[in-house]
């Protein structure tokens, strides 16, 4: 068993699957960082996943371009997640109550789009939708071991660690990241110092609804070649958490949606050695809200001693 | 609520109800987002079907067409007006934890362990299923909360993930433990007969879970607004520091509203699978508390108007599966007219819309007085 596992950590191939599973998450991942630091929380990334994922395959089949599909698809992400401004922003609801509502209705409304126009209600695989391709990176495709994990990865994979520096530095070399981050410490303050809040808002929800809208294609069109019910599992949900995890940065986000991606490629691994599927599939959800504890304790006990300092002077003994 | 408020007649606060214009309001509203949603339903159903006047027909007329249909609505009214009150519980205290989803899954999960294993006499049997259905879905619920206050965690991002690893672990308990295996379809092992709920109507499927239900309507209906621990919820609901302030344990509060809470979402699993099958046989989470969001919203966080929400959306569910089964329209479609009827209710903007033109209107009325005051000068 211990070989086994051992065997299993050692191999490329587990680590091409882990890198396969992390794409996704870290994208939302990202999304959900950017919302957070403007304070709006996106529940509606599964959302955003589902339709995007779903209208990805659509334009693709209808089309014949897996191009137009993608950028179809990003654009139905991004729809969901200005129907979530609209609707928290504009007409003063509760934004985690907009998102509950868009998550239900997007999972329901993709099945019922995809029956309206295929006539099942389980799978596209009647249309012929077309795959984001594969990419071979010249010389990383040579190394030993590395070549074996990193290359040949599907083209939404080099565009999530892409994606991972494109928001690193937005929120921390840009001055619109220096509003974004002062609309989520303090509207007031941002709104006196010439803001506009809801502006910055909406900016974070495009980008946020880009980055699900990636993932969702992602999910549809190289994980898996099909639009399938219920095909983000949750993904969306899992990057709110995985925020927490990240700090609520760029970087940090790898690591979050690292831990989600080693389990989830360990779950297809740990069905071959008989352990029960259900609890393994249980897994990555349960880590991460593990994660998410571990982090806040540290995260609480840190800001603590930042305080005691502060009033007292004096480091915690 | 005042003495002098109690005495007054039925008739007098019928009449009251429609002259107060803050309760009449926001209720107009509610009918309004209700009816809204059945029109974009009828709009949607011309928009795909081949047959749109039978399917609209189906949809909207069918519930009440046939005998059987009826009896569906009322069977269909228990899961959800379960899940209703627990959430009206759960937003009254201005949390959002969507837990009950595993509590009513787990809750059916261990009422099957019951039904199975334990020799009981008829009657105590169920009833023993739902105690220790509703016990373990109670401490289910618990669980967001000791994340919220703990660690600070977001109780809905805490209790969705849960959601995953509970329904994973529910499956797991039924395959593994009470699975039938002689069963080629995936099957808990056959319930005792002591177990099944009592039917209300012959050769109908309407169980006596419905009376259990109005039951709990009641009682939770005192619980809120009769008693010490329903008016702390509300309180910490309206104002959590200034509850906190006037010497209220929070925290405590918050445990007892979200054990309240998952221990309905359990007995309500539990009623289901007593009342409506003969062995475990849910192959997906048919996961009430996503409408269980819509009954308590559409019941304005209210237990005692729950049935009338749950009524609504159980007529919708009928309606939509009638007209799935004979026509060209996927059931699913209910799912956007449920998401649209959140969306309403949940602007304040749109649920105040009156409120604010009014208050709008006598300001500019005061202000208008007071330049002509200022005028004459």
């Amino acid at each position: 068993m211990l070989e086994f596992i051992a065997g299993v950590f050692g191999s490329s191939n587990y680590w091409f699957i882990v890198v396969r599973s992390t794409a996704p998450i870290l994208l939302v991942t990202l999304g959900a960082v950017i919302t957070e630091q403007a304070g709006i929380k996106n529940m509606a990334l599964e959302g955003s996943m589902l339709w995007a994922a779903l209208v990805g395959v659509l334009a693709s089949a209808a089309t014949g371009n897996v191009w137009i599909g993608l950028l179809a698809g990003m654009a139905a992400g991004v729809v969901i997640a200005l129907i979530l401004g609209l609707f928290a922003l504009k007409l003063d609801a509760n934004a985690v109550l907009v998102g509950v509502a868009l998550n239900l209705l997007s999972t329901g409304g993709t099945v019922f789009t995809l029956f309206a126009i295929t006539g099942d209600k389980g799978i596209s695989s009647s249309l012929a939708s077309k795959t984001l391709p594969m990419i071979t990176i010249p010389f990383i495709k040579d190394m030993p071991w590395l070549g074996k994990v990193l290359s040949g990865q599907n083209f939404i994979i080099y565009v999530s660690i892409v994606a991972v520096i494109i928001i690193h530095v937005i929120l921390n070399k840009m001055t619109i990241g220096r509003r974004i981050r002062a609309t989520g410490e303090n509207v007031e303050a941002a709104r006196a110092a010439g803001i506009d809040p809801d502006r910055i808002k909406f900016f974070t929800l495009i980008v946020s609804g880009m980055l699900a809208g990636l993932a969702g294609c992602f999910l549809s069109m190289g994980y898996t070649s099909n639009f399938t019910s219920g095909i983000s599992a949750g993904r969306g949900y899992v990057a709110n958490a995985a925020q927490v995890v990240a700090g609520g940065t760029a970087i940090g986000s790898i690591f979050a949606a690292l831990i989600f991606g080693v389990t989830d490629a360990m779950a297809t691994f740990l069905q071959n050695v008989g352990l029960p599927p259900e609890l393994i599939q249980a897994l990555p959800y349960a880590v991460t809200i593990v994660g998410f504890i571990v982090v806040t304790f540290f995260r609480d006990r840190r800001e603590a001693a930042r305080k005691l300092k502060l009033f007292t002077g004096k480091e915690k003994r | 609520m005042n003495k002098h408020q109690e005495k007054r007649s039925l008739g007098k606060s019928i009449s009251m109800f429609f002259t107060d214009r803050e309760a009449l309001e926001p209720a107009l509203i509610t009918l309004f987002a209700a009816l809204f949603s059945l029109l974009a339903g009828v709009a949607l159903i011309f928009l795909v079907s081949k047959e749109p006047v039978q399917s609209v027909q189906n949809f909207l007329l069918g519930p009440f067409l046939r005998k059987y249909n009826i009896y569906y609505m009322m069977i269909a009214m228990v899961p959800l007006t379960f899940t209703g009150l627990a959430l009206c519980i759960i937003y009254q205290s201005k949390h959002m934890s969507l837990i009950v989803d595993s509590s009513f899954y787990i809750g059916a999960v261990v009422a099957t362990a019951v039904g199975i294993h334990l020799t009981l006499p008829a009657g105590v049997h169920p009833a023993v299923a739902m105690l220790a259905a509703g016990t373990v879905g109670g401490l289910i619920g618990l669980l967001p909360a000791i994340l919220k206050i703990r660690w600070r965690a977001n109780e809905l991002v805490s209790s969705l993930m849960l959601n995953y690893v509970f329904y994973f672990v529910g499956s797991f308990i039924i395959l593994y433990f009470l699975r039938d295996r002689n069963q080629s379809i995936l099957s808990s092992l056959p319930f005792k007969t002591t177990f099944l709920l009592p039917r209300l109507v012959p050769n109908s499927q309407l169980h006596a879970g419905f009376i259990i239900a109005a039951v709990f309507v009641v009682l939770v209906s005192i619980f809120m607004y009769r008693t010490k621990w329903g008016y702390e919820i509300r309180l910490i609901g309206a104002n959590q520091k200034f509850a906190s302030y006037a010497g209220l344990s929070v925290p405590t509060v918050i445990l007892y509203s979200h054990f309240v809470s998952g221990f309905l979402g359990g007995v309500g699993g539990a009623i289901e699978i007593s009342g409506l099958y003969k062995a475990f046989i849910w192959q997906v989470n048919p996961s009430y508390a996503w409408d269980g969001v819509i009954v308590a919203m559409l019941a304005r966080k209210n237990p005692k108007f729950v049935p009338i929400s749950a009524f609504f959306l159980a007529y919708m569910r009928v309606g939509a599966d009638f007209m799935s089964r004979r026509g060209d329209v996927a059931f699913e479609f209910i799912t956007l007219l449920q998401g649209m009827i959140i969306l309403i209710l949940a602007s304040d903007k749109i649920v105040n819309y009156f409120k604010a033109r009014r208050l709008k209107r006598t300001a500019l009325q005061q202000s208008g007085q007071a330049r002509a005051v200022a005028g004459g000068l």
